[in-house]
């Protein structure tokens, strides 16, 4: 059967026994928490908007302003659920070594966003694919520079040459005259 | 038959060059979307979406719809294969599917996977191409109070139905609508919730927000988790197909309880993934030897196939015949429409019968290719997983980004896309549903609107909501679904104190 298998190895997966970071009723109460201010907030901007009745039908802020109502409601609720709750059950939210992982992602994420916004689209994604790949993949450089390379070209001549999807640009594509 | 009449002509429609390869294309790309960890059918529709932008919207819906179609075929692969569902609603094809592959047997589960699904959108097509008409045609005469009471009923229907804790469904449900609102009144021309920030003045886009929720969210999860894998290769020969196939109509009894089951909860907004687990369970419970289910049983893998696909393709059929979605894929389906230029609901059926009919036939057309395709190309696809994640996740984050920015021009979008990733992955890890936000998000307008116009003819009279049989019907049905787990609940307790008194 050997011949038929396919197997992928993952070098760098998050250990199993790895300590908990926090358990999910924690992250339940500071969603919770986070949403009942989000209501708040939102109720009261409806109100200041104005959430009454007008001669020709309810104001602009009615229908959102009675939506915060519940939206704080359920949140109330969940969280006096969670808070009445003591039996200590709940899960593992993310374990240390899920969230280093994660945090792998993200914040590579946030930077091609940025870089994005200075360098344009394509610049900033073959920066992201061929760092990823090289530095959590370790994947060697070549064959990273090479599918980034790759990959980015075939991006651009989908999307700017032959679907006609405008993407942001930078200095390198206003040397080419895009 | 009027309607076979018109399928004939969306047949016309659909037999260029163009849309023939298009769809191929659509087909190919969904498969790929299927059996990639950390894509699913919802997220690759959305970030492929903008790819259809330029086109004129027949093509572009049928290429979509491909696309879906093949995330649907794709998602067996994986759980066959692998034992990782590459989509939730393969988890119950995993079952029986993947110990008939460490039997050797993969070939035939692969076949009994892509016929039976096959079969079960085969039903469903049926259904949409007869019952739509009928039903786009009565909606005709729904007026503002109709709309919102049909609004009210499928939002009511998610709280009282779903299986997640009724809190956190109202949480995702209130919020997606809440979000909705934000930008400009389209009543009043006022602005509202924006705290004087300009991006927000145009209100945040509905693909946007599903891109984030379910394209970066689902990228952060999958890292999440250890990604090694270890699975068998597959090659269908037509020998197999032919044997599967012989032995088909032996279970014909739960390939229709299948079929049955993902209708219903296709067109309720119940979603192909209950479907699955439902249509297994189902055949469980019917059949004689129930022990066998679990351990290669290939009728445990005709059952959830049938009915996922049965379920995803009709949930096809309230979005055309009354613009609401059925599910998340078609709630993206729909934004797409609203991009095209089309106006979703009954009037589609009268004013863009290219448009419906084309649709229509995609669906046979592509279902047949569909399996085509997959019964002959399995190695292929499943040899994708031997690319590295650290390869594919990147190519995901830019193609998301890519999609985000695309359909505003704007950056800010970009950066919206991002913190509705990180909303989406902490909502999945405490079990706040997504599907009820995506639908009201991209409802939300639309059942404000309906509501302002309806307070708007009685004169702010709630009393509108039963001011005729019709309405009032619909009305009492939603309130009925939404307090369902209290009324059930009560019906239970007098009976057990019914049986009690007269024992």
């Amino acid at each position: 059967m050997a011949e038929n298998e396919i197997i992928v190895e993952d070098p760098t997966a998050p250990a199993g026994d790895s300590p908990a970071v926090t358990s999910t009723r924690n992250a339940d109460i500071a969603v919770s928490v986070l949403l009942l201010a989000f209501a708040g907030l939102m109720a009261f901007d409806n109100w200041r908007t104005g959430m009454g009745w007008a001669p020709d039908g309810p104001k602009a802020g009615y229908f959102p302003f009675y939506l915060s109502v519940i939206l704080g409601a359920a949140s109330l609720y969940g969280l006096v659920k969670c808070l009445r709750d003591r039996s200590g059950a709940s899960g593992t939210f993310v374990t240390r070594d899920q969230l280093r992982r994660v945090m792998q992602v993200f914040v590579p994420t946030c930077l091609f966003c940025l870089f994005t916004q200075w360098l344009g689209l394509y610049v900033a994604s073959f920066i992201l694919v061929a760092g990823f790949m090289r530095m959590i993949g370790r994947i060697a450089w070549w064959k990273s520079l090479l599918t980034s390379f790759v990959f980015t070209i075939s991006m651009f001549v989908t999307f700017q040459v032959a679907f006609d999807v405008i993407m942001p640009k930078g200095p390198l594509e206003a040397l080419f005259g895009y | 038959m009027e309607a076979l009449g018109l399928l004939l002509h969306g047949f016309e429609v659909l037999l260029t060059f163009k849309i023939l390869s298009l769809m191929m294309v659509g087909l190919v790309l969904g498969i790929f979307v299927g059996v990639l960890p950390g894509l699913g059918g919802p997220n690759g529709v959305a970030i492929l979406l903008p790819l259809t932008f330029t086109m004129d919207p027949t093509s572009a819906i049928v290429m979509l719809s491909c696309i879906y179609w093949g995330a649907l075929f794709g998602g067996a692969i994986t759980s066959i294969l692998f034992n990782i569902p590459g989509e939730a609603w393969s988890v119950a094809t995993t079952f029986d599917g993947y110990p008939m592959a460490q039997q050797g047997r993969a070939a035939e589960a692969l076949t009994a996977a892509f016929t039976s699904s096959f079969i079960g959108s085969l039903v469903a097509v049926l259904l949409i191409t007869f019952l739509a008409p009928g039903i786009a045609s009565f909606a005709l005469r729904f007026g503002p109070p109709e709309f919102f009471s049909v609004y009210l009923l499928t939002f009511c229907s998610f709280v009282g139905l779903g299986r997640e804790d009724k809190h956190k469904t109202l949480i995702s449900m209130s919020l997606g609508l809440l979000l909705a609102g934000i930008g400009m009144d389209t009543v009043s021309a006022q602005l509202r919730m924006t705290f004087g920030w300009e991006e927000l003045f145009r209100g945040i886009n509905f693909l946007v927000a599903v891109i984030g929720l379910f394209g970066i969210s689902e990228i952060l999860l999958t890292m999440e988790e250890r990604l090694a894998l270890r699975g068998h290769a597959a090659r269908i020969s037509l020998r197999v197909v032919w044997k599967v196939w012989k032995e088909m109509p032996r279970y014909w009894a739960t390939l229709a309880r299948s079929s049955f089951i993902g209708c219903w909860l296709g067109i309720t907004p119940g979603g192909a993934i209950a479907a699955s687990f439902m249509g297994y369970n189902v055949a469980k419970r019917f059949a004689k030897d129930k022990e066998s289910f679990g351990k290669g049983r290939i009728e445990g893998v005709f059952a959830p196939e049938t009915a996922a696909h049965a379920s995803g393709t009709a949930a096809l059929l309230p979005m055309l015949a009354l613009g609401i979605p059925g599910s998340g894929t078609a709630a993206i389906l729909l934004g797409g429409l609203m991009v095209w230029g089309l106006n979703p609901g009954p009037l589609l059926f009268v004013e863009h019968k290219d448009f419906v009919w084309g649709l229509i036939a995609s669906m046979y057309l592509g279902n047949i290719v569909g399996l085509v395709i997959v019964l002959s190309t399995v190695p292929i696809f499943a040899s994708v997983l031997r690319v590295p994640f650290s390869a594919i996740a990147p190519m995901i984050v830019v193609s998301c980004a890519v999609g985000a920015y695309a359909i505003q021009n704007a950056m800010f979008d970009i950066w919206l896309m991002l913190g509705f990733g990180v909303v989406g992955y902490a909502f999945k890890k405490i079990a706040i549903p997504l599907a009820p936000f995506t639908l009201a998000l991209v409802l939300g307008n639309r059942a404000e609107d309906s509501f302002r116009l309806s307070m708007i003819g009685a004169g702010g009279d709630m009393r509108v909501f039963w001011s005729n049989s019709l309405v009032g019907t619909i009305t009492t049905l939603a309130l009925v679904l939404l307090f369902w787990p209290l009324i059930g609940g009560a019906i239970g307790r007098m009976r057990s104190a019914f049986v009690k008194t007269t024992a």
